[in-house]
């Protein structure tokens, strides 16, 4: 096990720094530099900019420095467009936020959807299933930025139960309609896989003789049938842990719920690249972390992978 | 031992006739498509969206440019759906027709869709091929560059590269095209290897066909099936992807539209009551992604030999 969990370390960190250097090079191959704007500078405020920033240096020292300032100071520099703010502030304030509402409808995707799944293959060809498979049709051409409009109109101009946008850490009625919207789709796929896997599992040879020795059906199911139909769920679970931060970008526009979303669509917009650069390393470190740990789990439970 | 002849005839006749009847594995998947009443209806949504994308122009009583005067500072109360001025679909807040505003987002949707999916089969098919016939290091290390270019957040780092080149469609497609065809290497990279041990591939290499020829000639046509499932499960994906950057305002710029564009705009004004404005857009987009999904779930089916 540790040398497995080493060998996938072993391409974990050098995907990192790709990443890095990857982006920084982007950075550097765009069309103007971060002090382009409508008002021409004057030459010398210009040079000095880029004296002060470190942007007259070869691009290799440029990289080298980057990066060191990341892997030993967690620093990911200032930012271009707030001289008084550094990147890791934009981000530090934004990052709580999405990680809250993204593990809740991460959470909540998957209760949802491995129940719906599990409900759909246990009563497989009866109204039951036909309402879950209904539903997961359904939910699936409705992705985040669908939702959202979807359930702003319904729930706040319409009947006004919840606030149409906005954040607080401990008025849970924030919470829902992002969580709602970011899940709904995520919840679909998870429930098509869990169901389809499920009924692979109940129709095999170790589910036949559980059940002949008079086990319990629904021992059956949670001891026996589960855990092997859990696998292609789990293998799933990597991408959707990323769109959850992905999706962030539309939650905070549309709810102005501030996350980190929101950090990376203004720096966008205002072409402040060092934010975006922050933040794209960030989620691929978590994007790397994440599908570590499914692997893990996977390797965990399956006991046919021999590492 | 006596010969009934002519019966035998007969028969040897019969038989014969079965024989030149004989059914391909093509027609098989054929007829199961044919048969599966989800993928079909899912055929007529997608004839309906792409006849509509084709010829609806013809029907606008107005065109995706003008604005409407009459309308303009009323959307509310004036702009509403009728077929007595003309507008379907009711005008978006400038006053523009919303009917032609949906066929041109229609059109760049789903063209968005097809071009990111077929450069994504393209560069996929051939990656994947080459790698799963190659084999040894160099598969190797052309699957784990795919490992590596999974990890990336690539929805991040689309906008990031429409950000700083330029917001047009020519690098959406770059964009969309550089990630979309990850996933289809790998499916493909599997497929070849279970194909390359046979033994037609095993007599071209025999009679010296060269490498290049054998994945073009003989392995890609072989894997037309499962690309062309994926190519249809894809088409949906790439439409997504597209309605996301544009919902955000950083895919198609005016005075071109999507249908991402189109529900972003909607989404904007429903509060003032101009609920068509969501209602239409979102309608297609939602029927489109259901006629793929039910197509590429029914050609699955139909061409997959597991579920005879």
């Amino acid at each position: 096990m540790f040398a497995f969990v080493m060998r996938r370390l072993a391409v974990a960190i050098p995907t990192l720094l790709l990443l890095i250097i990857f982006s920084f090079i982007l950075m550097h191959l765009a069309p103007g530099g971060p002090f382009s704007q409508e008002r021409e500078l004057p030459a010398q405020v210009l040079a000095n900019l880029n004296e002060k920033y470190g942007l007259n240096d070869p691009l290799w020292k440029q990289i080298w420095n980057y990066l060191t300032g990341i892997v030993l100071h967690f620093d990911f520099g200032p930012s271009f467009v707030y001289p008084d703010r550094t990147v890791n502030e934009l981000i530090a304030s934004g990052f709580p936020v999405t990680l809250t509402y993204g593990t809740l409808s991460f959470i909540v995707a998957i209760l949802a959807g491995v129940s719906l799944g599990v409900i759909a293959a246990i009563w497989h060809n009866s109204w039951l299933d036909y309402l879950a498979v209904g539903i997961s049709i359904g939910a699936q051409v409705l992705p985040n930025f669908v939702m959202a409009p979807i359930l702003v109109l319904v729930f706040t101009l319409w009947y006004r139960l919840l606030p149409g946008g906005g954040w607080s850490f401990t008025d849970p009625t924030f919470w829902i309609m992002p969580v709602i919207a970011l899940a709904t789709s995520y919840m679909a796929s998870i429930a098509r896989i869990t169901r389809s896997s499920m009924l692979e599992v109940l129709g095999s040879n170790h589910i036949r003789t559980a059940r002949a020795k008079g086990m319990p059906e629904h021992r059956v199911i949670i001891r026996h049938a589960l855990k092997p139909a859990m696998l292609p769920v789990i293998s799933y679970l990597g991408p959707v842990f990323v769109s959850m931060i992905t999706g962030s970008v539309v939650i905070d526009i549309y709810f102005s719920t501030g996350g980190i979303g929101k950090a990376f669509v203004d720096s966008a917009l205002n072409r402040d690249y060092a934010v975006m650069m922050g933040v794209t390393i960030l989620v691929g470190a978590l994007t790397i972390l994440f599908n570590l740990i499914v692997d893990i789990l996977y390797a965990w439970i399956d006991p046919k992978i021999r590492y | 031992m006596v010969i009934q002849q002519d019966k035998m005839q007969s028969l040897a006749a019969r038989m014969a006739e079965d024989e030149v009847k004989g059914r391909s594995p093509w027609a098989d998947a054929r007829k199961r498509f044919l048969r599966n009443r989800a993928a079909m209806a899912g055929l007529v949504i997608l004839i309906l969206v792409a006849l509509f994308a084709l010829f609806g122009n013809r029907f606008a009583a107005w065109s995706n440019e003008d604005l409407d005067f009459n309308v303009m500072g009323q959307v509310a109360t004036m702009g509403m759906p009728s077929v007595e001025n003309g507008h379907y679909f009711g005008t978006d807040d400038l006053g523009r027709d919303l009917f032609a505003r949906t066929v041109q987002g229609t059109q760049i949707s789903l063209m968005v869709g097809i071009v990111g999916a077929a450069i994504a089969v393209i560069a996929g098919t051939l990656y994947g091929a080459t790698a799963g016939y190659v084999g040894g290091r160099t598969d190797q290390l052309m699957m784990r560059a795919v490992d590596i270019l999974m990890a990336i957040p690539y929805m991040f780092v689309l906008i990031l590269l429409l950000v700083m080149f330029g917001r047009s469609i020519a690098m959406l497609f770059l964009g969309i095209g550089l990630i979309s065809w990850l996933d289809m290497s790998r499916i493909v990279r599997g497929q070849t290897l279970s194909l390359k041990n046979r033994e037609f591939i095993e007599a071209a290499r025999a009679t010296g066909v060269p490498a290049w020829r054998i994945i073009l000639r003989h392995i890609v046509p072989n894997l037309l099936g499962v690309v062309a499932v994926y190519a249809t499960l894809l088409v949906p994906l790439m439409i997504l992807t597209e309605s996301f950057i544009s919902f955000l305002g950083l895919g198609v710029q005016e005075p071109l539209t999507s249908w991402g564009a189109l529900i972003s705009e909607g989404a904007r004004t429903m509060s003032y009551g101009t609920l068509w404005q969501l209602a239409f857009p979102l309608f297609f987009f939602c029927i489109t992604l259901f006629g793929f999904f039910f197509v590429g779930d029914g050609l699955r089916d139909a061409l997959d030999p597991k579920d005879r």
